[in-house]
């Protein structure tokens, strides 16, 4: 028998921007339906390294980002858990001057959005972080930058959406959306009928296809992360660290294992399915022996995958649809969308009862493809 | 110039060496990759260094075979490639070549097989209970494997736990061997015995030889009981004996053994985790309750160049793992267009075995209420250290129905074996909470690597070949 659902917003994409707004939006006292082809959080949203980092982000997404920061110390309150969410601190190092330069100028590039980053250099880098083995010329650190567990943080934001009275769907794939003029119509699952009077388009990788859908076709690409985990070791890793110049980035969780990621996993003949790369696992492996040398004992008890979304700007695709009233667009976080999506979920809310963001989300506007789009086109 | 691709074998057990066998009569030499020190597998292991013993106390009634395959393996040395203690670690995904990654003596390779026939194998099917994970709690398998290839046992005083056919003959040799046996203790009730009279037509030694056992170990004064559950381990530290239930034509009774190291398992669980790797196809097996890569009678997968044979493919034993290595290879010969082979014969004595392993099973039950009856305290996942309780609450919290999503909220199968032997006992909890059949929660995904890789590999030699 066929259900029929009627709300004030559908979401499509139950990952951590989709299930955020779906609780923000409940409290904001709307009716929600999240609609997941899968499992909440189980793609980017549960796949990714678990960075809770604002250091490394353009200026433009540092709004965005602090207002995040503001939000993951509330978890608990939120959603029930802290996702072991810690705020360990996230190291930038730099192997060559030039590398520690770049460093230098981003420092004084977001010097005015409070990050706090504190610059080391020289001697002073082995008296400040003793545990460090690697040579480096210099750090930038952002003390209150750290990380959570991904695969716990969208899973939690659905259950309380859940309980706060949203109509989650799992297991249950979008088969035709369409603009009533009033709403919108939409066929999931098997037989589940969804009428709604604003869409929120939150499908991560999968999102371009509603996007063409709605006549905003977007140059959205897959990536794939390749994640290397250790078995438990003594603690001895503080921070969450990256580098300057490399790929390599890794962190210890609170049960001792080194999580750590470089370069990219490889999609199967099914894009939606990827493999971590043997070669990307290996030469993780050799830049966190040079890193850790006392790791070479350690042992790897895994590896890791996923399917993330990238723009070719870095930048995500959040706001207002250009064609089509009452559509909300907000995905392509370009594998960093981790630690801003509860703020993207916050702004979706207001942009959803308010029609306007208190953070500016202007260079995240979908039109900036327009022009690539028509030049796509015309070059067929 | 590269070298043309070789056939590749994993497993160097019963059903790997006759697949290598079959291959090499046909003038093929296969490489034949081997985690073990030695060839042989687990059921005719043998010892690094010889200790004296004769085949005939090493193995038992098992003595002829082992010997004959051993034998057949020392022949064959010279016509194959074999490299023991190779961890294949991972299979490149099918559309991305035929590229196994392998770890051997510290050093990674890559290789590449022109067909793949798998031969991995299977390990002890464990079921937690209280006190599972003390030391002096050992499989039935591994405490077989000290005595076989170590000539030790696991103690001195030893209580004998489980379901199959291994827990009364592991219990024999252990008596043989010295040890003070103070208990068998089948989770099976005794009625369950009686299909054993209608194996006996088919397979008489079987029965004779289990009956052998059994009542050689009730003259010998050990103490049988059946329908037993375990309470819990005694001991903190190590083991001091077993607290457990049974059934007794009065009700149940709560009795204690006194023991200085328990051996337990509930059958085998088949190790499919590089067939997964490689994309073959699964179906759930309602015998061996678990998720089996999809094969033919001669161990075709749904990939056209991989090939699965032995336990691996689905529990039925060396006898039948010796007929399904040797269907392989004639499977892949076949493929290749070279051969018009009779294996009426060989089907046939597979399909025999299969239905005394049908009726084995029923002698032999899985304690299909473990899932209701395990206490919230047991440990779950011993490599992530959850609860049979934290899974629960998991379970709940987040609605969860299917397997993987029990990995990443609760970290069930997360740590060091990967699930290889965590995932029966937590599918079983899944799909009874769920109130579904156990096929209908899943299976978990294979990652690699398959088996813990030292991170320092990495700056190891990486040899392509293909």
């Amino acid at each position: 028998m066929r259900r029929r659902i009627s709300v004030d917003v559908a979401i499509i994409g139950g990952g951590l921007v989709g299930s955020s707004a779906a609780l923000a939006m409940r409290k904001a006292g709307l009716s929600v339906a999240l609609i997941d082809k899968g499992y909440c959080g189980a793609q980017a949203s549960g796949v990714n390294y678990g960075g809770v980092r604002r250091q490394g982000r353009p200026p433009e997404q540092l709004p965005l980002s602090q207002r995040a920061h503001r939000i993951w110390p509330q978890l608990r309150a939120m959603i029930g858990i802290d996702a072991e969410y810690i705020r360990s601190g996230h190291l930038k190092l730099a192997r060559t001057e030039k590398d520690f330069a770049k460093l230098e100028t981003y420092a004084e590039t977001v010097r005015d959005y409070g990050l706090g980053l504190e610059l080391v250099a020289g001697s002073a880098l082995s008296k400040r972080f003793p545990w460090l083995s690697a040579k480096a010329v210099g750090a930038s650190l952002c003390p209150d930058d750290g990380h959570a567990n991904p695969r716990l943080v969208a899973p939690a934001f659905a259950r309380a959406a859940e309980r706060a009275g949203v109509t989650v769907l799992e297991q249950t794939p979008v088969r035709a959306v369409a603009a009533t003029g009033s709403g919108f119509e939409i066929l999931a699952g098997d037989d589940i009928e969804i009428r709604c009077r604003q869409l929120v388009n939150s499908a991560g990788a999968w999102s371009d296809r509603f996007a063409a859908h709605f006549g905003e076709p977007v140059p959205l690409t897959r990536i794939y992360p390749s994640m290397v985990v250790t078995e438990p070791q003594p603690l001895r890793l503080p921070v969450s660290m990256g580098e300057q110049g490399g790929s390599f980035y890794g962190r210890q969780v609170a049960r001792g294992n080194y999580v750590m990621g470089g370069g990219r996993g490889l999609p199967l003949a099914d894009p939606d399915y990827s493999r971590p790369s043997v070669t990307a696992a290996s030469s993780v492996m050799q830049r966190a022996i040079a890193l850790f040398p006392h790791l070479a004992e350690a042992q790897v008890i895994r590896f890791w995958s996923g399917t993330e979304a990238e723009m070719p700007d870095g930048n995500p695709v959040i706001g207002p649809s250009e064609t089509t009233s009452g559509l909300f667009h907000a995905f392509g976080f370009c594998g960093a969308g981790f630690q801003t999506a509860p703020a993207v979920g916050a702004v979706l809310s207001e942009l959803v009862t308010e029609g306007r963001s208190t953070t500016p989300i202007e260079a995240f506007s979908i039109g900036r493809f327009r022009k690539v789009a028509v030049e796509t086109a015309a070059s067929l | 110039m590269s070298e043309p691709l070789q056939p590749v074998i994993v497993g160097a057990g019963p059903a790997g060496i006759r697949a290598a066998e079959r291959l090499v009569r046909s003038g093929l030499r296969p490489i034949v990759l081997d985690e073990g020190q030695r060839a042989g597998g687990q059921i005719y292991r043998r010892p690094l260094i010889d200790d004296g013993r004769s085949y005939r106390s090493r193995y038992g009634s098992g003595a002829g075979k082992a010997q004959r395959l051993h034998q057949a393996f020392e022949a064959l040395l010279p016509a194959i490639d074999y490299r023991p203690e190779t961890l294949v670690w991972n299979i490149s995904a099918p559309e991305r070549g035929n590229q196994l990654d392998i770890l051997s003596s510290g050093v990674h390779r890559q290789i590449g097989f022109s067909q793949l026939i798998l031969c991995t194998g299977a390990t002890d099917r464990v079921l937690p209970f209280p006190g599972w994970t003390t030391p002096g709690v050992y499989t039935l398998g591994a405490s077989q494997t000290a005595l076989k290839a170590q000539g030790c046992t696991i103690g001195d005083r030893v209580a004998f736990m489980g379901s199959g056919p291994l827990l009364y003959l592991v219990a024999w040799q252990y008596m043989k061997a010295g040890a003070r046996v103070e208990a068998v203790l089948d989770t099976a009730p005794l009625a369950s015995k009686r299909h054993l009279l209608s194996l006996a037509a088919h397979a008489p030694r079987i029965v004779a030889l289990g009956l052998f056992y059994g009542l050689q170990l009730q003259f010998a004064g050990v103490k049988v009981r059946h329908g037993v559950r375990p309470e819990a381990v005694l001991g903190k530290g190590k083991v001091e004996g077993l607290r457990y239930r049974r059934r007794t034509l009065k009700g149940e009774r709560v009795e204690t053994v006194t023991c200085d190291a328990l051996a337990y398992g509930f059958a085998l669980r088949p190790e499919t985790q590089l067939a997964d790797l490689a994309g073959c196809r699964f179906r759930f097996d309602e015998r061996d309750r678990v998720w089996l890569p999809e094969r033919d009678a001669l161990g075709r997968t749904s990939r056209t160049d991989v090939y699965v044979a032995g336990d691996g493919s689905g529990i039925a034993g060396a006898d039948a793992a010796e007929i399904s290595g040797e269907l392989a290879a004639v499977a892949m010969l076949q493929d290749q267009g070279n051969v018009s082979t009779d294996v009426a014969r060989l089907l046939a004595s597979r399909e025999a075995i299969l239905r005394e392993r049908d009726i084995l099973e029923r002698a032999f039950p899985f304690p299909v209420d473990w899932f209701e009856t395990v206490p919230d305290e047991t440990t779950l996942c011993r490599c992530e250290e959850i609860s049979v309780a934290e899974a629960r609450r998991a379970m709940t919290a987040g609605s969860i129905t299917e397997i993987n999503r029990l990995k990443a909220l609760s970290r069930v199968g997360m740590g060091r074996c990967q699930g290889r032997m965590c995932s029966a006992a937590a599918t079983e909890l899944l799909s009874g909470a769920c109130g579904v059949p156990t096929g209908e929660v899943g299976r978990l995904r294979a990652q690699a690597p398959v088996k813990p890789i030292p991170l320092g590999f990495g700056g190891g030699e990486l040899e392509a070949r293909s």
